[in-house]
């Protein structure tokens, strides 16, 4: 059975006039283990997606199950990181990060919490900065915090919300690696839902790209990324196979902005 | 350069308002000049500690006894406002439920409360206290309640992401993410505080700055009621100041 099964799920704001479909009939399914991607421009309700999906909100219309239970409400065995850190500013790293293991481990002793919350912020090579605080972090370094809050509560489930987007090319790319380091360090990998911007980002993580346009149209057709891993941005470039799904899904996410011309799949 | 003159340029604003004032006192017969005022009351300035009587007592005495009762009466009034803004911030029940209640309570003058405090405790201490409290709470509820409002989606998302139970969710985000406002609603609750304290000093006669105020009056020593005004500014101005300091401490996290 399929972890996540999102089956035909809708959504719109606002009413009347101001009515914008944001959804319209979207189902995507995602096996254990699985990383899977959505890519798909600003605007086009990837997001809001996302959070129907993690149960911080309620669709209009359709069912998300995760492990053949309907969602109500955040997952317990599921973490999620957005673009903006979601930090708290008055909390040191190391407690933002103990206050998820507290939330998630409540009958673990003190110390025992925060030993783990210290190990995380450790594999992320923040050690030394255990004790600032998230303004006396760069953006990077913020990330880091937020990636080894999510994983120091030990999920089952990783929600990914464009957690790259705001960092510079090079911070970008390290922490990408991390990312795949620390997701396949546990006995199987975590299952991954990351939306995204950039086709790049997706080939380099995912086993699965979902294109997902604008205009609440149902999502495009998935291709499966079958590359060993790890992978480098390096050989992507030159790979034939990565570019066959990056033309895949380049051409799906710009059909519908010409609709007259006709697209080439390569 | 310009730094000596910022700094001298204050000074020149209190010379020339005493020109003004020394110029008036030639001209209304009862007001009396800055250097009377001065020689009349340098007892009480020079001798900040001595007592002589009830209500004859040096000025750092007389100002003691007004902030300890403005203490108390704003200690209450916060004790009581805190809680009442994060109730009206975070449950919108409770806001439509008293939000009308609130503007009606909120322009009454302590004047109007002072008897009513008197009725219902029977003594001018109590009677003092509850005007305070009930007068300065507002700008606390106020503020406390803006600053719930104004707590980021993100802040909340992270609650509910990381599933922290509704007490916790208060503790370390809800607090910590208002704390400023709410420091900006102290400040202005003590500066109420402080006009209230005079008020019903001069009402209930009661030891202090406001009760000598008054009793400066009816003995007819103007040269004292001056003093006492002045007291009552610089007193507010340094609570202002101090209150300033806290809150840009807290701004500054």
């Amino acid at each position: 059975m399929a972890l996540i099964e999102v089956s035909g799920v809708s959504k719109s704001f606002g009413a009347g006039s101001n009515r914008r479909d944001v959804l319209t009939d979207v189902s995507l399914t995602i096996e254990r283990g699985e990383f899977v991607s959505i890519v798909g421009m600003m605007g086009c309700g990837k997001s809001t997606f996302l959070k129907i999906v993690v149960g911080l909100l309620a669709p209009d219309d359709g069912r998300v199950h995760i492990n053949g239970l309907r969602v109500r409400g955040v997952q317990p065995n599921a973490a999620i990181v957005f673009q903006n850190y979601s930090l708290l500013p008055w909390f040191s790293a190391l407690e933002n990060v103990r206050l998820a293991v507290s939330a998630a481990f409540p009958d673990w002793t003190k110390e025992r919490q925060r030993e783990q919350a210290s190990r995380h912020l450790e594999a992320v090579g923040l050690g030394k900065a255990l004790h600032r605080r998230p303004n006396q972090l760069s953006g990077g370094m913020r990330q880091r915090v937020a990636i080894a809050r999510a994983f120091a509560t030990e999920p089952e489930m990783l929600f990914l919300d464009e957690p790259f987007g705001a960092l510079d090319a090079l911070t970008r790319e390290s922490l990408q690696q991390e990312l795949v380091r620390l997701s396949s360090a546990g006995e199987r990998p975590v299952t991954t839902l990351m939306i995204t911007n950039s086709v790049e980002e997706a080939l380099l993580l995912s086993d699965r790209i979902v294109p997902m346009t604008r205009g609440a149209r149902p999502l495009g057709h998935p291709v499966r990324v079958e590359l060993r891993r790890p992978r480098t941005a390096g050989e992507l470039m030159h790979d034939d196979h990565a570019a066959h799904v990056r033309a895949h899904v380049v051409s799906s996410l710009t059909r519908d902005l010409k609709p007259t011309t006709k697209q080439q799949v390569a | 350069m310009k730094r000596t003159a910022n700094l001298l340029l204050p000074f020149v604003g209190i010379a020339l308002a005493l020109l003004v004032w020394g110029g008036l006192s030639t001209m209304v017969t009862d007001l009396p000049s800055p250097l009377k005022t001065w020689e009349e009351s340098k007892v009480y300035i020079l001798k900040p500690l001595e007592k002589r009587g009830e209500m004859d007592q040096g000025i750092a005495l007389l100002a003691y006894y007004s902030l300890m009762r403005v203490a108390r009466g704003f200690l209450l009034g916060i004790a009581l406002a805190t809680p009442l803004g994060f109730i009206l911030g975070m449950s919108k029940t409770a806001m439509r439920m008293f939000d009308p209640i609130m503007q009606v309570l909120r322009p009454i003058s302590p004047l109007a409360w002072l008897p009513l405090g008197l009725i219902l405790f029977r003594k001018s201490e109590p009677a003092a206290l509850f005007a305070i409290a009930v007068c300065s709470m507002w700008p606390t509820v106020i503020n406390t309640m803006a600053g719930v409002r104004a707590i980021p989606q993100d802040y909340w998302n992270v609650a509910k992401v990381l599933r922290l139970s509704p007490l916790t969710t208060f503790a370390k985000i809800v607090v910590p993410a208002t704390l400023p406002y709410m420091f900006t609603g102290f400040r202005l609750s003590l500066g109420i505080a402080w006009l209230v304290i005079v008020a019903s000093e001069m009402l209930t006669g009661t030891p202090g700055v406001g009760g000598f105020l008054w009793q400066e009056y009816n003995s007819l020593i103007y040269a004292h009621i001056l003093h006492a005004i002045l007291t009552i500014g610089i007193v507010g101005f340094v609570l202002d100041r101090l209150m300033g300091i806290a809150e840009a401490r807290l701004r500054a996290i």
